[in-house]
């Protein structure tokens, strides 16, 4: 009976998603000791509101972002840092098009569909760009991926002509706010279709154990006939697509491509989603749900900091506590030593049972 | 062979570069000494009111007006503006303007311009130097007096609506921490929330001077204060248009007659919009032309006089309705614009 139980709460915790979930319910959980109505959801005006339909909302983007950096990771051991200039990219893009080079436009000046399309295409280009140089010219990925860091919001720059180009329609809107009368934040929605059609397509067919292969060993998998070239430059194009729907939703937020802002420093906050799942930076196996649950963490963190009135001058450095607090909670060297002070305390007690009998 | 070709290949190549860049130099110094060149390390264009600092100095320093205009964008990096100062300096400019994006860390650069001997006019944001003789001149916002006139039309605003005795709750969506605007706008607010008994400063946080981050902190802020919050005090108007979306959302109604009024900084076009419609209930300008006073110490420089240290652009204030019609503040009187499409479409940017 106790050996069924210590077994199923050793499966709990061994599990590679329990550290993630924990340090997740724990930064929520702090919120209840100042505003015990953290967890409240209610219907206000219309739609959801509350503190955790905050967090669900605005991880929205972060979580898109992860799920491709989980991928890039996983196949080549390196991380793209060029998404959020790549969102920059897709969201002047797209604004550019539908306002037709004006800086503020009231209505469509092309085809919606078209520049949706457009600023995809433009985004997996970026995205293939990268893929090519890590791929097929074995650069690094993170001096290959610094190139489109420091040009796209240049080239965002170029496209929009350094202005703030509004588009201000209706339609353009929902993405990041909401669809008709649905309570639910747009956002969101693209979250869970972005996170579903990956872990399907991971789990259906045998992308993710390729990815995963050539994540662990490249030469090999190449030996035993898979294209490791082919998966890694896939990656990468499908890191790009994902960041060029974040960007869009970012941008669709504020009707607007602002190109300096849209996606500043959320490829480092896509690297830690992807760390604090449990996922190893240096490739190999992944865990898709964990770098998700990572990326919630984060935004938890954010608005947290916020309800707690914590002033903006100091929020990086808590921000940066709570970060160091978490990884090195899910470091191999603190859970090694964890399980070894277990390990010597079960031996102690089974010598001094043993002693008794 | 092949070998031998490619380096042939590049070796012309080198040549022709070499020869490019020759042309080019002989070229910028035919057309110097005709010419002023001034240097401008912009910032970025993050906000209306950039976009319209930069085209103000493009338009003044073009080469119609007998100067050539190197201008650089920053992307809102200080090591970029570094970086930009240390090239005007290689190019030999005559003139460096800098629109800083942080008040501090210039001492290095500014000193390398002095011994130079090229004259540095810091716009907008102030530099903070433990040595004076740095920079030349100062062109830009008195920030501090920006946020006394907002506060003090506050102040006279409350009042004409009977509204000054009961207790009025303030939230403050600050700017990029550590910018002059930030600083001054907060000050100008703090002192005013501490002479009033009645006003509350309820929180403080920075919107970074975005839309999506002024969106996100009023979400939080809505959800922390709810039905208290009176007015939203936004340090530019980017942030106002996102804490409207966010009051919007959550049901609020905003404007005059509104659950909460939202005071904004800046004056851009779409900001001036917002204030038609009585969205923004007071804006206060934060005037971005300042390439024409910048000539007018350029032009007092070339005729070897002296120019004051700081100067000032004047700044109006935009309202909603003409309820108050002029602020005093330090004992001198502002006037206050009743904002009409006429009075928009009548501004230059």
């Amino acid at each position: 009976m106790s050996n069924e139980k210590t077994s199923l709460i050793k499966r709990i915790t061994s599990h590679p998603l329990f550290m993630p979930i924990v340090c997740l319910i724990v930064v929520l959980l702090v919120n209840v000791i100042k505003r015990p109505d953290f967890f409240k959801i209610s219907i206000n005006n219309g739609v959801l509101y509350g503190y955790l339909i905050d967090i669900i909302n605005r991880a929205s983007e972060l979580v898109i972002l992860a799920i491709g950096m989980t991928l890039v990771t996983a196949s080549s051991g390196g991380q793209d840092i060029s998404v959020g200039a790549v969102m920059a990219v897709a969201a002047a893009v797209c604004c550019e098009i539908l306002s037709g080079g004006e800086v503020s436009t009231n209505e469509f000046a092309n085809s919606f569909v078209l520049a949706i399309v457009a600023a995809l295409v433009v985004s997996a280009l970026c995205g293939a760009f990268n893929g090519f140089l890590v791929a097929n010219l074995h650069i690094q990925p993170m001096v290959a991926t610094l190139i489109l860091f420091t040009a796209g919001r240049g080239i965002a720059q170029l496209v929009t002509k350094g202005q703030i180009t509004y588009v201000r329609v209706g339609t353009y809107k929902v993405a990041g706010g909401y669809i008709g009368k649905c309570p639910i934040p747009t956002p969101i929605f693209f979250a869970i279709i972005a996170v579903l059609i990956a872990y399907l397509v991971l789990k259906k067919t045998a992308l993710g154990l390729y990815i995963e292969s050539v994540g662990v060993n490249g030469s090999a998998s190449r030996l035993v006939g898979l294209n490791s070239t082919k998966i890694k430059f896939l990656t990468y194009v499908i890191c790009g697509l994902l960041a060029g729907v974040a960007g869009l939703v970012a941008s669709s937020r504020i009707y607007s491509a602002d190109a300096n802002n849209i996606g500043l420093n959320l490829e480092m906050d896509a690297i830690l989603a992807v760390a604090l799942g449990g996922n190893l930076l240096s490739g190999g196996k992944f865990s898709l749900m964990g770098s998700v649950i990572g990326a919630y963490t984060i935004q938890a963190l954010t608005t947290t900091l916020y309800a707690m009135n914590v002033s903006s001058d100091q929020l990086p450095v808590y921000k940066a506590i709570v970060v160091i607090i978490i990884v090195i909670l899910q470091s191999p060297v603190f859970r090694k030593y964890i399980a070894d002070i277990k390990k010597k305390r079960a031996v102690n007690k089974q010598a001094m049972e043993g002693g008794r009998s | 062979m092949r070998k031998k070709l490619i380096a042939v290949l590049m070796t012309a190549c080198m040549a022709l570069s070499f020869a490019a860049c020759g042309s080019k130099s002989t070229g910028g110094e035919n057309s110097d000494k005709k010419q002023i060149t001034v240097g401008f390390s912009q910032v970025g264009a993050e906000s209306d009111w950039r976009t319209a600092n930069s085209k103000s100095m493009k338009e003044t320093f073009s080469e119609a007006n007998g100067y050539k205009l190197i201008f650089d964008d920053a992307q809102q990096k200080q090591e970029n503006q570094i970086s930009a100062i240390r090239n005007f300096i290689q190019q030999e400019v005559d003139y460096i303007v800098l629109a800083p994006v942080t008040e501090s860390g210039w001492d290095t650069v500014l000193k390398e311009a002095k011994d130079a001997k090229i004259p540095v006019i810091i716009v907008d944001r102030m530099v903070k130097v433990s040595d004076d003789s740095l920079y030349t001149a100062w062109v830009g916002s008195n920030f501090e007096l920006e946020g006394k006139k907002a506060c003090a039309w506050l102040d006279a605003y409350l009042k004409a609506n009977k509204k000054d005795t009961s207790e009025i709750n303030i939230v403050d969506i600050q700017g990029t921490i550590g910018a002059s605007a930030q600083i001054g706008r907060t000050n100008g607010l703090e002192a005013a929330v501490k002479e009033h008994s009645n006003w509350n400063l309820l929180a403080k946080e920075s919107g970074e001077f975005t839309q999506a981050k002024g969106q996100e902190v009023m979400e939080s802020m809505i959800k922390q204060y709810g039905k208290k919050i009176n007015v939203v005090y936004c340090e530019n108007d980017n942030e106002a248009f996102g804490a409207i979306d966010a009051l919007t959302t959550a049901g609020y109604k905003v404007g005059k007659d509104g659950d909460v009024i939202v005071m904004s900084f800046d004056s851009t076009n779409a900001g001036l919009t917002d204030v038609t419609s009585g969205k923004v209930i007071l804006d206060t300008e934060c005037n971005p032309l300042h390439g024409p006073r910048v000539k007018e110490i350029i032009d007092k420089l070339q005729a070897k006089q002296s120019v004051d240290k700081q100067q000032y652009v004047d700044e109006e204030i935009f309202a909603a309705d003409d309820t108050v019609k002029s602020v005093t503040v330090d004992g001198k009187e502002y006037k206050v614009t009743a904002t009409t499409k006429d009075v928009i479409s009548k501004r230059a940017y």
